[in-house]
Order: C-alpha cells, then sequence, then structure tokens
C-alpha cells in the first residue's frame, strides 16, 4: 500500500486560514489502511480543525466525505454536485488524491493533508515499512525477494558495501544490511552460490524516476 | 455510601475505556466542556484485559493534539480506579473540577485563542 502519515495539525490548521467553507476529503484505499486518511481519520482531523477554528472565535465549515478511491475519475467525480460550493479541498489521499483533486476541480485549491512516505506494508498494527520504489524492472527472483533498491541504504546491486557490520547498514545502526539479509536469504534458499557469483550489470533507471513521469497504457483495457 | 461529587460532572457511560474514541473525547471538548476525564478500571485488572490500556493511549493521543492547538492538555486526564472505590470516584470528580476551575472556561467556548505554548508549559498572555 501507499503508506502516508498525517501532517502536524498547526501546518493544516495555518495551511486553510484563509477558508471559511472547506471539503475534508478522505479516501477509503491505502490510507485509510495505513490509518492516515480515512473515514476515522476525517472525523478526527475535522474534529481538531474546528476546535482550532472556534479556540480563535472563528467559525468554518467542512464537508466531511470519504471517496473509495482518490486516484480514479468516477470516484472524484463523486464530489462534483457540491465541490462548487467550497473555497477548498482539503485532501487526507495520498499525492495522487490531492492531484487528482486539483485536476478535476479547477477552479478551487486542492491542499495536501498528509505526507506521502512509501509503498510499504505493515509489520505490526501501527508499524509500517517500505518495501519497494517503484524501479520499474523488478529483479527480485534475483536476490531472494528482498529488494536491494529499498533495503540497502545506498541501493546497491553488488553489495554490501564497506558499511555493512554485523548485518546493520552504516547509515544507522537500526537499519538492517539489505545486502546481508540478500546474503542471508539466498543461503538458506540454497541459491548463494549460484547468484552471488553473478555481476549486475548497470541498471537502467529510465524506468525509475529517472526518466520522467511514468505511464502504463493497456491496449487491451483501453476503450 | 451516598458520597456528593460536584453536579457539574457529567457521566457518559460506556462498556469499557476501550469503547472510548478519540472523537468522542475530541466532540466533547468540541461542544464547548472545560474538561473531560476518562475513568478506567486499575491497570492489570481490565476485564477486556487491554481495555483501560488503549484508552491510556487515546488520552495520550488527544493530549498531543490539544497541545497542538494551543489548549491546555491538562484540560484532559486518566484516572484509573476499581468499581468498588466510590470514594475515590466523588474525589477525583472534586479534584478534576477543581483543576479545571483553575484553568478557568476553555478557549473553545471563549474564542480567545490559544492559552497554552508547548514547550513553555504556561498559559499565555494571562
Amino acid at each position: 500500500m501507499i503508506v502516508a502519515e498525517a501532517k502536524p495539525i498547526a501546518d493544516i490548521v495555518a495551511m486553510i486560514d484563509r477558508y471559511d467553507k472547506i471539503i475534508l476529503a478522505g479516501c477509503k484505499a491505502c490510507v485509510a489502511v495505513c490509518a492516515a486518511g480515512g473515514e476515522k481519520e476525517v472525523g478526527i482531523l475535522a474534529s481538531a480543525i474546528t476546535l482550532a477554528r472556534k479556540r480563535d472565535g472563528r467559525a468554518i465549515e467542512i464537508r466531511e466525505v470519504t471517496l473509495e478511491r482518490q486516484c480514479d475519475p468516477e470516484y472524484v467525480e463523486q464530489i462534483r454536485g457540491f465541490a462548487g460550493d467550497y473555497q477548498a479541498i482539503l485532501s487526507i489521499a495520498c499525492g495522487v488524491g490531492v492531484q487528482y483533486m486539483a485536476e478535476h476541480y479547477k477552479a478551487i485549491p486542492a491542499l495536501p493533508g498528509l505526507n506521502t512516505s512509501f509503498m510499504g506494508g505493515s509489520l505490526e498494527q501501527g508499524v509500517w515499512s517500505e518495501r519497494c520504489q517503484g524501479c520499474g524492472t523488478c529483479i527480485l527472483h534475483l536476490t531472494g525477494g528482498i529488494c536491494p533498491v529499498t533495503r540497502c541504504s545506498k541501493s546497491l546491486f553488488n553489495g554490501p558495501c564497506g558499511g555493512s557490520s554485523g548485518g546493520k547498514c552504516e547509515v544507522d545502526k537500526e537499519i538492517e544490511c539489505g545486502w546481508q539479509l540478500i546474503i542471508d536469504r539466498l543461503k538458506a534458499l540454497g541459491e548463494f552460490e549460484s547468484r552471488f557469483a553473478e555481476i549486475f550489470p548497470l541498471k537502467d533507471w529510465s524506468t525509475s524516476r529517472d526518466g520522467g513521469q511514468r505511464k502504463i497504457v493497456r491496449e487491451d483495457l483501453k476503450q | 455510601m451516598r458520597l456528593d461529587y460536584p453536579p457539574n460532572v457529567k457521566i457518559v457511560r460506556v462498556p469499557c475505556t476501550g469503547k472510548v474514541d478519540l472523537l468522542h473525547i475530541l466532540k466533547a471538548f468540541e461542544e464547548g466542556v472545560d474538561g473531560v476525564y476518562v475513568a478506567g478500571c486499575l491497570e492489570g485488572e481490565c476485564h477486556f484485559l487491554r481495555g483501560n490500556l488503549r484508552a491510556k493511549k487515546r488520552v495520550m493521543h488527544v493530549k498531543r493534539i490539544l497541545t497542538a492547538l494551543g489548549i491546555n492538555p491538562e484540560r484532559l486526564q486518566m484516572y484509573n480506579l476499581s468499581a468498588a472505590m466510590g470514594g475515590r470516584f466523588a474525589e477525583i470528580a472534586q479534584e478534576m473540577t477543581e483543576k479545571v476551575r483553575a484553568l478557568g472556561p476553555s478557549p473553545i467556548k471563549t474564542g480567545k485563542g490559544r492559552e497554552f505554548v508547548e514547550g513553555q508549559g504556561e498559559e499565555k498572555g494571562q
């Protein structure tokens, strides 16, 4: 899922200071699962904003909505009927959702209530960890199912580097060395000898962010 | 026992403090109450094992929200006592009422701006 966390409430209150009538839009997809932008968080943020405004003796009207997803036009369009009645849309979806709001409702500003952090999963309730950087060319079949782009702090393809010590990374002793994890896993799979001797060629980063904004077109699905 | 406690304390009954949600507390402040306290069972004695510990975390979270909003987090408290401690219940009601009275009316009600600045721990502009 896309993992995000709430911006500091003071920053959000400052961001919407000039508006008195806003839509607060949550998303029922990834950010709901990581407890940052679902229906529940919409309610809590709306209440916190209301408290901040009442504290200053200023009223604010907040329309709370939580869309199925904010990354699909058909769901974003669901607020079309009343969006024009409001001065701004505060979206607590990921960055994609905020941008979709901005693209669909051009007359009013779309504001981000979250900091979109990474693609990852949950380790336990309340703890999330990064797993993928969307480089566009997956090599997990070669690295024991552990991503060197994400798990190695330097995204090395022929690790480990000299900064690996006792299974930890020199960047931070709390961070596990991605390449140590890969080696341990390959050994457990009995693939160490065959895989580790291979030198990875230079990675083509054009499928990653270096190639500019990415787009996928599926002709079989496209209308 | 027929103990007296301040009549300004309004009781909202929940089956367990584990049922208390962030929104329940925030909405109470939104309504303009001057203070809220959550009265849970003694730690380690929750019938549902972790209900009061969950409540404790939620109370701490709302305290952080209040602090960020410039509202004195002392307006929100959590107490732990057993159902057999009637005397303590009345005592807490008295204690909390005095604490909140000393803090004065909630800025949510008065609209007079921040009463608390994080780190300084003192009321501003008083």
